[in-house]
């Protein structure tokens, strides 16, 4: 074992932070680190700018434009980008539908959706949970029957995330009621200009529109829009899953979240002192902090043993539930470093006129955006469910 | 020993509830959070004619309560409700300022605030002192018989709508020596105070409040020249008990809802409350929640004796609150899934009101502190 970095892997790291240094605009930069909300043309220039280079697809093969990076390349990669503060790639099509598409997909959707998500003209959301159908995604109801060469949709679609700004969705629909829940599910991929389709959004506790509902009133869909297999949705689902569950560790964020609360309690005084040399806070920092240098390492090691493209299993689990009570813990530590400047809504009605809470962003939003952390991919509790039923038995 | 409330309280809290569950829906307080003045101006002659204010004054100032027991009993109901009005800032910390040091031509203020027609707000906190009373950078200078202040307030609640700011200001001393520091009764839209308003996160709003050579009349010293850190101690240790039963009232609104939801929500064809993972977590939340009830009591039953004894009860139970407040809202949304994190749904309003509550006068790490303190002193 060597937890050096190899020469290679280090000459890797200079080069992603010479390129980040050059192509992140400061403006960007300093809108992800104050937390601010990113509205649709900021992801997409921030997506064009990692495709012109090339690094817009880690985990995607070379034959498919990706840059078929190893484990320790991709968690560089992702160190350093947030270190740096750039946008996250929003995950839709790139790591979530993409790896499916390669791996089930027929050469025709392959060859027409695949540059496509590279080059940004698609912007893709998930259309899994429905208003019934939560942590049991397999009781979906939202129904297409085929009518000649195309499937008629009709139901409703929730929590989609980013929707607003989506063009296409994936969805799961329900094409055989009369069999067992899993085996009558197909995956379906719709153009959302398709008539028949509305977007409301949802406004979150924090006020942000991030999410929305979407309804299907006989949406007329190609039958050349399936994926595999009629009724063999749950499968793809599944591996999709896996790929979601492994990026929500997000070591990455949490580290540059850490930063910013040790910025925060530098600057913020507590006792005439910095907040940093508060003996309890300072405990409650260093407790997390020891709780993430583990989970990197974590990271690495289950990241590693996967082959390339196949996803872990069980351990995607862990990774999920580990991953996201940390960073809600440092959220926690920002709310709490902020001190009484986590009051107000919006800290840019402070920003400027106050030097200590100036770095602090809107601590309280996120602490309570980022509740959702444990609740969407798979819940936590799912997520214990499934490392429980693994390891005692009557798993796999 | 007796933990039954009295007669007069009972009536109370069963007046307060009532009013409260007629008038005070989700609805009804989404439209006040939007709203520019932050909130309404009918529910707050509503609350005066209940009584609600008289009752956190004692008869010698014109009320009739004003105890440990008529806080809590008001502020439990008020946080079971999710009510916005700022009841703390202008009955407890203005008020309460005012009833304390105030002479008898200053303390009419206390009468129109008991009859709902006056706000007030404390004009205390500063960008540097975070939680600590005794900091205060603003400074009085005596100017032949005019006072002139200078200096910045932070997160100042309520300071919009109030007629009068309650502002502390040195007058003496290091910056952070308890002497030295007074209190000056300013009217609103006085030259030289100039006021920045933005909506507070759970609701209600605040100011960033800049004294540039804020000129007053000797007169708006409330009591003597920086004598004014002991009945600033008090109110404060008043607000900890308003806060820490506030917030005990919205954790039940919370495990209410909680519980409502486990008995209800359906999945894998079956009511979640049904899988154990969630009943023994919701039976935590109720263990938690038997322990802040009792907290709050501690500290309402003590809030009469003197400041050490009082303030190691408030410090306890303010700690107590936070930690059991964190665990109880964070476990409903966690419980409740997506639902709870849309903006229109009753929790998720309760469950800012109780993690929010934790910023204001110490947070539970403040208030850790605080409790070591004060009980290796007494020891
Ligand atoms: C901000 C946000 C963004 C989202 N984005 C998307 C998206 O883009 N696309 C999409 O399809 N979906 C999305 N989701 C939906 C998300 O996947 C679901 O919220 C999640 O699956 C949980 O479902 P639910 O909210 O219906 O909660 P429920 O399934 O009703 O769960 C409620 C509670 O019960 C617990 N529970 C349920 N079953 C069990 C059990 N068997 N054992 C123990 N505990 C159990 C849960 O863990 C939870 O605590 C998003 C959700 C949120 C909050
Ligand atoms: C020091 C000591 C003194 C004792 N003194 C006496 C005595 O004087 N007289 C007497 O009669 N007995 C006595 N007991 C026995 C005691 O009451 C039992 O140990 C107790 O009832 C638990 O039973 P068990 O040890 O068989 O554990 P089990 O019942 O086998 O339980 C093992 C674990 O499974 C959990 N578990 C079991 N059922 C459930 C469920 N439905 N849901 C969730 N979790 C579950 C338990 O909580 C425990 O964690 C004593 C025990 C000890 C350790």
């Amino acid at each position: 074992m060597d937890l050096a970095y190899s020469p290679e892997e280090q000459a890797f790291r200079d080069e992603v932070r010479a390129f980040l240094a050059e192509n992140l605009p400061d403006d960007m930069a300093d809108a992800v680190k104050a937390g601010r909300d990113l509205g649709k043309e900021t992801y997409d220039r921030w997506h064009a700018i990692l495709n012109q280079r090339g690094w817009l697809a880690p985990n995607w093969p070379k034959e498919f434009g990706g840059c078929e990076w190893n484990a320790v390349q991709r968690h560089i990669f992702d160190e350093e980008c947030s270190f740096a503060g750039t946008p996250r790639v929003v995950p839709f099509g790139l790591t979530m539908l993409g790896p499916v598409l390669q791996k089930f997909g027929s050469k025709q959707q392959q060859d027409r959706f695949l540059p496509r998500i590279l080059s940004g003209e698609d912007w893709w959301c998930q259309g899994y949970s429905e208003p019934g159908a939560g942590s049991d995604l397999a009781s979906l109801k939202t129904r297409a029957v085929r009518d000649g060469d195309h499937y008629v949709v009709n139901g409703q679609k929730t929590w989609t995330t980013l929707g607003q700004y989506a063009n296409w969705i994936f969805c799961l629909v329900r094409t055989d009621p009369e069999v067992k829940h899993q085996e009558g599910i197909s995956f379906l991929l719709i153009d959302m200009d398709t008539p028949g389709i509305e977007v409301r959004p949802i406004v979150l506790l924090d006020g942000t529109p991030e999410v929305n509902e979407v309804f299907f009133d006989n949406v007329r869909v190609p039958v050349g829009n399936l994926v595999g297999e009629e009724n063999k949705g749950w499968t793809y689902a599944k591996y999709l899953l896996t790929h979601e569950r492994t990026n929500i560790a997000q070591v990455g964020s949490s580290q540059a979240g850490l930063a910013a609360v040790k910025r925060m309690a530098r600057a913020e005084m507590s006792g005439g002192r910095p907040l940093i040399e508060n003996p309890h806070f300072a405990a409650r920092l260093a407790q997390v902090e020891i709780d993430l240098m583990a989970m990197a390492t974590t990271n690495l090691r289950i990241i590693s043993q996967a082959a390339v493209g196949q996803a872990p299993g069980v351990e995607a689990s862990m990774l999920k539930v580990k991953g996201t009570v940390i960073r809600q813990e440092i959220n926690d530590l920002a709310r709490r470093a902020a001190g009484p400047y986590a009051l107000p809504f919006a800290s840019e009605a402070v920003e400027g006129s106050n030097e200590p809470a100036a770095g602090a962003g809107p601590v309280s939003a996120q602490y309570f955006n980022n509740r959702k952390l444990s609740i969407f991919g798979g819940s936590n509790e799912i997520q214990r469910g499934i490392i429980a039923k693994v390891k005692l038995g009557g798993g796999k | 020993m007796n933990f039954d409330l009295t007669e007069e309280r009972q009536m109370l809290q069963d007046t307060l509830r009532r009013y409260l569950a007629d008038r005070y829906d989700t609805g009804v307080r989404n439209a006040i959070l939007d709203s520019d003045t932050g909130f309404s101006a009918e529910i707050w002659a509503g609350l005066a004619e209940l009584g609600v204010i008289g009752a956190l004054f004692s008869e010698a100032d014109g009320g009739f309560g004003g105890a440990g027991f008529d806080i809590a009993v008001v502020f439990e109901e008020l946080g079971r409700a999710g009510v916005v009005e700022p009841m703390l800032d202008t009955a407890i910390l203005g008020g309460g300022l005012v009833a304390a040091l105030g002479n008898a031509e200053q303390k009419a203020l206390v009468e129109d605030v008991i009859a709902g027609g006056a706000h007030l707000a404390l004009a205390h906190g500063e960008p540097a002192s975070r939680y600590d009373l005794n900091r205060v950078e603003t400074t009085a200078r005596t100017e032949a018989d005019a006072i002139v202040l200078n200096g910045r307030k932070a997160v100042v609640a309520n300071a919009e709508a109030a007629g009068h700011l309650i502002v502390s200001a040195r007058e003496s001393g290091a910056v952070d020596e308890p002497d030295g520091i007074s209190l000056f009764l300013v009217p609103a839209g006085m030259a030289g105070v100039t006021l920045t308003g933005y909506p507070m996160f759970a609701g209600g709003r605040a100011a960033e409040v800049v004294l540039d050579d804020a000129r007053l009349p000797a007169s708006a010293r409330l009591g003597a020249a920086g004598a004014a850190f002991p009945a600033l101690e008090t109110a404060v240790a008043r607000a900890g008990v308003a806060m820490a039963a506030e917030t005990l009232g919205a954790m039940h609104a919370a495990t209410a809802l909680t519980r409502e939801y486990l008995l209800t929500r359906k999945q894998f064809g079956r009511p979640i409350g049904t899988f154990q993972a969630l009943q023994h977590r919701f039976a935590d939340m109720l263990i938690e929640l038997e322990q802040a009830q009792s907290a709050v009591i501690n500290a309402a039953g003590h809030l009469g004796e003197d400041a050490p004894r009082r303030d190691l009860h408030v410090a306890s139970t303010r700690n107590l609150i936070g930690r059991v407040g964190r665990l109880v809202a964070e476990e409903s949304i966690q419980m409740h899934g997506g639902i709870a994190m849309t903006q229109e749904y009753e929790l998720a309003h309760i469950a800012k009101r109780i993690v929010m509550a934790d910023h204001r006068f110490g947070d539970t790490d403040y208030h850790l502190e605080r409790f070591i303190a004060l009980s290796t002193a007494a020891a």
